[in-house]
């Protein structure tokens, strides 16, 4: 049962700085003592928004001003690290629906376009560009079109990259691959049937 | 043409192509654990599936598990409540599970090989991602999300994109005193650490060849750190007299008729590959991280780097962040940096091998005051070899405290943390900004030999200044 197409994502921005967004800072190992993923979205991001006595630090995602982002604008190697769902599933559970940023580190790629988290590259000078915009304008509406390639905010708009299986998944709405692979399952049995280590 | 072991695996599991574009591929070999998998049998549960080949899925717990507290339940009711999880969904659909009463509990990358479950020409898959380490063997070994662990457990397949790979050749012999994790810091320094995106690697040269199974699983462990999920290296007879006799290893004729199998699967001699890299070994230097990407290491001689030498406007950025965060100097030397602890332990270096090489130069020496060192073997396995061997009291009577096997100290999910900016000498593969459990703990990652260095001397120093290598600055 494909999900609802994915053609446009519109929401307010947030701008993360900093290259190498790791998943650790992401989502903190010891906030994924858990069975599911319920609840994970309060601690996205946690030691980048708070201290050690847990007030909250000067930092955007704290800031009232862009309390209603649901996109998140960040560096390079964005998701860098673990292979932990944990990260892109708080991210969603927070209530963002995108990330835009200068490359993302593979796992996490994958692990977000599964869940129908939309990651699209933008250049550094682009990402600039639109980090000062929602500055200037946190109510600014960004909208990312992922057919046509484009991320548009107020009446500017900048190119970006999305991998083309990505776009294909996400536009046909089987983003989630898993009734595909079940409908495989004759043919898994006979390539694993070819393997002797797969024998009982 | 010839083809690589990369692509003669992935066209002997590539089940049929899918509507992106995307291939379903077999995953021979599944490992699960208790952080990454609970969702996935929860989803499983939600649409009413089954495990499809339980026979080739198999668990252990490590993440949490306390190494300090052998009886349960745990004094943290999470981490109990994850171990039992686990334990039910194992009964639940027949899958091994190497439970603690077992005596083959470990980190999950140390008992795969161990138990002789890794095996060349095999895929691998497990919901984390270190999982490049059993590349040691000749297998392509894949770390994923947990909707995919879900999907591995219902169809043993999953949706991946073909890689393209790089061969990078190291040859010659290492300098005493440099070791395979100093080769792969080496690797991650020079490509970067999203070097490896898009890439898997295949690590191969004379120094691959002269190399331990254990040595080549550390490189492979930390693939991930250089941005490549995949990292593997050509089954050879180092490969095949590690796995025979282990207990999941083929037997009798069935173990003739696999190495002959598994010969085939290595690089063909005129395979070409998407990118060559080539790197002396006698060039590569004990190598220690000074910041807080794996990337960011420099040799023991070297300072740590000034922000004004960084070549970019981001690279300013990031070394500006990682100095701020470490409390280090730009330009200061890397050598003499006061640690508060040391730990050996972790899926890169938590092996028999690594606690044998550090025992044999602890000897007479002691740990200085103020510095808590501990020894986490990787496995119950390794732990009872290296009490065999009587290690557990050459660590405790130079002061390490020897504890019981699992992730540890390595990110901290059990009760083995840093406490407030505590500073680190660690044998482990990341060194994030709160990866040891305390949001401002800093870590250091370096060989077990150097952590032990910076444990007797409470510094990080020159291992072969400190235990006396004939050949240190020579
Ligand atoms: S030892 Fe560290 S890197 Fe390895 S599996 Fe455990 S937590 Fe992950």
């Amino acid at each position: 049962m494909p999900s609802t197409p994915i053609k446009q994502v519109t929401g307010k921005g947030v701008y993360v700085p900093g290259d190498d967004i790791d998943t650790d800072r992401i989502i903190p190992a010891r906030f994924m003592k858990c069975i599911t993923f319920d609840g994970l979205g309060e601690y996205l991001f946690h030691d980048v928004r708070k201290t050690e006595s847990g007030e909250d630090k000067k930092h955007n995602l704290n800031d009232p001003r862009f309390a209603e982002a649901s996109i998140i604008v960040s560096g390079n190697n964005f998701g860098c690290g673990s292979s932990r769902e944990h990260a892109p599933q708080s991210i969603l559970r927070a209530g963002y629906n995108a990330v835009i940023a200068g490359s993302f580190a593979e796992i996490f790629f994958g692990n977000s376009t599964n869940l129908g988290v939309v990651c699209v590259i933008a250049s550094d000078a682009d990402r600039a560009t639109i980090a000062q915009a929602i500055e200037a304008n946190p109510e600014l509406e960004i909208t990312i079109d992922v057919e046509d390639h484009k991320i548009w905010f107020g009446d500017q708009s900048v190119p970006c990259e999305i991998k083309p299986g990505a776009r294909d998944s996400l536009l046909s709405g089987n983003y989630d691959p898993l009734d595909e692979l079940l409908e495989g399952s004759a043919d898994v049995a006979k390539t694993a049937g070819a393997l002797p280590y797969m024998q009982a | 043409m010839g083809k690589s072991l990369f692509e003669k695996v992935w066209d002997a599991h590539a089940v049929r192509q899918l509507a992106n574009g995307q291939t379903q591929l077999l995953i021979g070999t599944h490992l699960i654990h208790e952080v990454t998998s609970p969702q996935a049998f929860g989803m499983l549960r939600d649409r009413g599936l089954k495990v499809q080949y339980p026979h080739r899925t198999f668990a252990t717990v490590d993440h949490i598990v306390p190494t300090n507290e052998a009886v349960e339940p745990y004094s943290d009711p999470l981490a109990q409540g994850m171990i039992e999880e686990l334990r039910k969904n194992c009964a639940e659909n027949d899958v091994t599970f190497f439970d603690t009463n077992t005596g083959k509990q470990g980190v999950v990358h140390i008992v795969g090989p161990e138990q002789g479950i890794t095996q060349p020409g095999t895929t691998i898959a497990c919901g984390d991602s270190h999982t490049a380490t059993h590349g040691a063997f000749g297998a392509i070994a894949f770390g994923i999300g947990t909707s995919q662990v879900r999907d591995v457990l219902a169809t043993q397949t999953i949706a991946l994109n073909e890689l393209k790979v790089r061969r990078i050749n190291v040859n010659g012999t290492l300098p005493p005193g440099v070791y395979a994790k100093d080769v792969i810091l080496h690797i991650i320094r020079l490509l970067g650490t999203q070097g490896g995106t898009g890439y898997a690697y295949e690590y191969a040269g004379t120094t691959f060849d002269n190399f331990t199974m254990e040595e080549r699983m550390t490189v492979c462990n930390m693939s991930i750190e250089g941005g490549a999920r995949v990292g593997y290296v050509n089954p050879d007879e180092t490969t095949f007299e590690y796995l025979k006799g282990r207990p999941y290893a083929p037997k009798g004729a069935a173990w003739e008729a696999a190495v002959e199998q598994w010969k085939s699967f290595a690089s063909d001699a005129d395979c070409t590959f998407d990118d060559v890299v080539d790197i002396d070994a006698a060039q590569i230097q004990p190598t220690v991280t000074w910041g807080i990407t794996p990337g960011q290491g420099v040799g023991i001689e070297e300072n740590i780097p000034t922000i004004e030498d960084a070549p970019t406007q981001s690279d300013r950025d990031s070394v500006a962040e990682a100095l701020e965060y470490m409390k280090f100097e730009g330009g200061s030397a890397i050598k003499g940096k006061k640690i508060d602890v040391a730990f050996l332990g972790s899926c890169t270096n938590g092996r028999l091998s690594d606690f044998q090489e550090v025992a044999k130069y602890i000897k007479g020496h002691k740990v200085a005051e103020g510095v808590q060192a501990i020894v986490v073997p990787g496995s119950q396995v390794v732990a009872k070899i290296a009490e065999e061997l009587g290690l557990d009291k050459i660590f405790i009577e130079a002061g390490f405290e020897w504890r019981a096997a699992g992730c540890s100290m390595c990110l901290a999910m059990n009760p083995d943390k840093l406490v407030g900016d505590q500073l680190c000498a660690s044998s482990s593969n990341r060194n994030f900004k709160g990866r040891q459990g305390s949001p401002t703990g800093r870590t250091m990652l370096m060989s077990p030999l150097m952590v032990a260095a910076a444990a007797v001397t409470g510094e990080v120093s020159d291992a072969r200044e400190v235990f006396g290598f004939a050949t240190a600055n020579a």
